[in-house]
């Protein structure tokens, strides 16, 4: 069963949730999705390895062959290329690795060579199976890092993945193929307001949900008013605690220090697989 | 005329939250949000929206399922697996390269243009402001920014500005990098935990990447201090001033819910040292600027 952890706001606790429900549970595997900022390490503090590098195929032009007629600059939708009287401008980080350019070129002079753009890690021998992708800096390509990562989910176990902020590509990218997604939220006008713009793109996914409402004892009831409303289940209230926020600053798992927590994250797991199971049911 | 980019690596920092209150403090701006697809300084600065514009983002296949023979090529050779063993088109794939509808023998494919969503130029009561709305599940994000970026320049030109301050998004991918290129400087906006410390060591590599000078604002200083000064270290260390620290303050939370900058809420009704030290900040970022 594969559950993302989002949000839509940056910073409402994606990825205290995602760190300490895996830990809370045996034999879960953690993938951290937000590639552009991976965070989940620094909780866990384990070595990682580098799995694969992930690439994208960069065209390459010989020069000999090329005749400068433009077809792949005219062709090209990311503006990668630029045919010049004498000579082929290529822009590495516009390109997206579509092969457009190598397939109109007349003259066969153009071949496509991969280019890194990022790096799977994991680890597969401490507590947890952890993988993340990282974007190398300066690059565009984030949704191709979090696929790249996500072939390294085994679909028969558990797989907590914590997705990026937002609700563009990259959040789509991790949220697209999971059974289950839990919204993190808190309830200030701006974690509310992103809220429902994750709530629309997740009900345009068709993916069943629930809600976190993390530091429940700040702002206002705004969220779980609305939730009422919408039928969506609120599925664990955690509230801002110093000491939470103490451990999380240091880099500390909070169910490691307040092992009262690890139940309710157990129970957290039991809610989810029912609701799922239960969906699942009154769809057929 | 100057453009500043508030930018933070990790969310939930309290970017949006200073450039409110930036905002309020500059007396000549245009203000740009470019967190377009989580966007909430409108939900602060309450914009009129004088002007919508229809945003287009990248095209999309489209299948004549008529002309279809079923015969795969678009499958295969799409790089994205946006086209299904039914050969139907995945919108939340489709990158709109145009390989499938270039190599289609029957000529049943066509690259359509779709609104991806809208670009708004409106009035605030401390300005002009640029903002946008990325419609559900669209992609493109960084296209759009750069349609709020040339908008906000616009304003400017318009109303003769002679700063935009534009509130970014988390992250170090296409939205950021269109939020920070061609600016003249960037406000990093940071909190002392271990995940925002790694955060603005990755951002301020992305600001370094393209030749941006950078600052520093830490906020939540005071619920770490080790980890503060561990901050003030390398900021050091790398040549980068830290131009103001702000203490854990329940006023954020209590302006944004009266939809008031903090300046504006702290000012009226609860005088204090938190909108002081915003406010010396502002002239540490504006001396830095200039």
């Amino acid at each position: 069963m594969k559950i993302a952890i989002a949000s839509g706001k940056g910073g409402t606790g994606k990825t205290t949730v995602a760190v300490n429900f895996a830990i809370s549970l045996k034999d879960a595997q953690l993938f951290d999705c937000d590639v552009e900022e991976p965070n989940c390490n620094l909780f866990l503090g384990y070595d990682l390895e580098k799995v694969e590098d992930v690439n994208v195929l960069n065209p390459v032009i010989d020069k000999e062959k090329c005749d400068f007629c433009g077809k792949c600059s005219e062709f090209c939708q990311f503006n990668a290329l630029a045919v010049l009287p004498e000579d082929v401008m290529i822009f590495p980080t516009l390109c997206h690795g579509c092969g457009g350019c190598s397939i109109v070129c007349p003259n066969e002079a153009i071949s496509e060579v991969g280019r890194k753009v990022g790096v799977i890690e994991g680890s597969v021998n401490e507590g947890l199976v952890f993988y993340q992708g990282m974007l190398n800096i300066g690059e565009l390509m984030t949704s191709l890092v979090i696929k790249v990562l996500q072939d390294h989910i085994d679909t028969n176990g558990i797989a907590i993945i914590d997705a990026p902020p937002g609700t563009a590509c990259s959040f789509i990218a991790s949220v697209k193929n999971v059974d289950y997604c839990i919204l993190v939220t808190e309830s200030t006008p701006f974690g509310f307001h992103d809220l429902k713009l994750a709530v629309d793109v997740i009900r345009t996914l068709g993916i069943q949900f629930g809600v976190v409402i993390n530091r429940c004892n700040i702002g206002d009831n705004s969220v779980e008013d609305y939730c009422i409303e919408e039928g969506i289940p609120v599925l664990m209230k955690i509230p801002y605690d110093r000491e939470i926020a103490r451990l999380y600053s240091q880099g500390i798992p909070f169910v490691n220090e307040m092992p009262e927590w690890k139940e309710r994250f157990v129970k957290l797991f039991r809610d989810v697989t029912s609701l799922y199971e239960m969906g699942n049911c009154s769809e057929q | 005329m100057k453009q500043l980019t508030l930018i933070s690596g990790k969310g939930g920092t309290g970017k949006t939250t200073i450039a409110a209150a930036f905002a309020s403090l500059a007396e000549n701006a245009v203000i740009a949000d470019c967190d377009v697809d989580a966007a909430d300084m409108h939900l602060i600065l309450n914009p009129e929206i004088i002007e919508t514009i229809d945003f287009y983002g990248l095209k999309e296949a489209y299948i004549d399922s008529s002309l279809c023979i079923q015969c795969g090529l678009c499958k295969e050779n799409c790089r994205f697996d946006a086209i299904t063993d039914d050969i139907k088109v995945d919108s939340f794939e489709c990158e709109g390269c145009g390989v499938c509808a270039h190599i289609c023998p029957e000529g049943a494919i066509t690259m359509v243009e779709r609104k991806a969503g809208e670009a708004y130029l409106s009035e605030t009561r401390f300005g002009p402001m640029a903002h946008a709305k990325l419609s559900v599940g669209e992609e493109a994000s960084g296209k759009l920014v750069a349609l709020v970026r040339e908008n906000s320049r616009d304003l400017a030109e318009r109303y003769g500005k002679d700063l935009i301050i534009i509130d970014g998004p988390p992250g170090t991918g296409c939205s950021l990098i269109a939020s920070i290129t061609g600016v003249d400087m960037v406000a990093v906006v940071t909190e002392p935990s271990v995940s925002g410390i790694h955060d603005l060591e990755r951002v301020l590599g992305v600001a370094g990447h393209f030749n941006i000078p950078a600052v520093v604002c830490i906020n939540k200083y005071d619920i770490n201090e080790e980890n503060t000064r561990i901050i003030e270290d390398y900021c050091r260390d790398n040549g980068i001033d830290v131009v103001g620290k702000l203490p854990l303050s329940r006023i954020p939370t209590e302006a944004m819910i009266q939809e008031k900058t903090v300046m504006e809420y702290s000012g009226n009704e609860l005088p204090d040292k938190f909108s002081e030290k915003l406010k010396d900040m502002w002239g540490s970022v504006m001396r830095s600027l200039n």
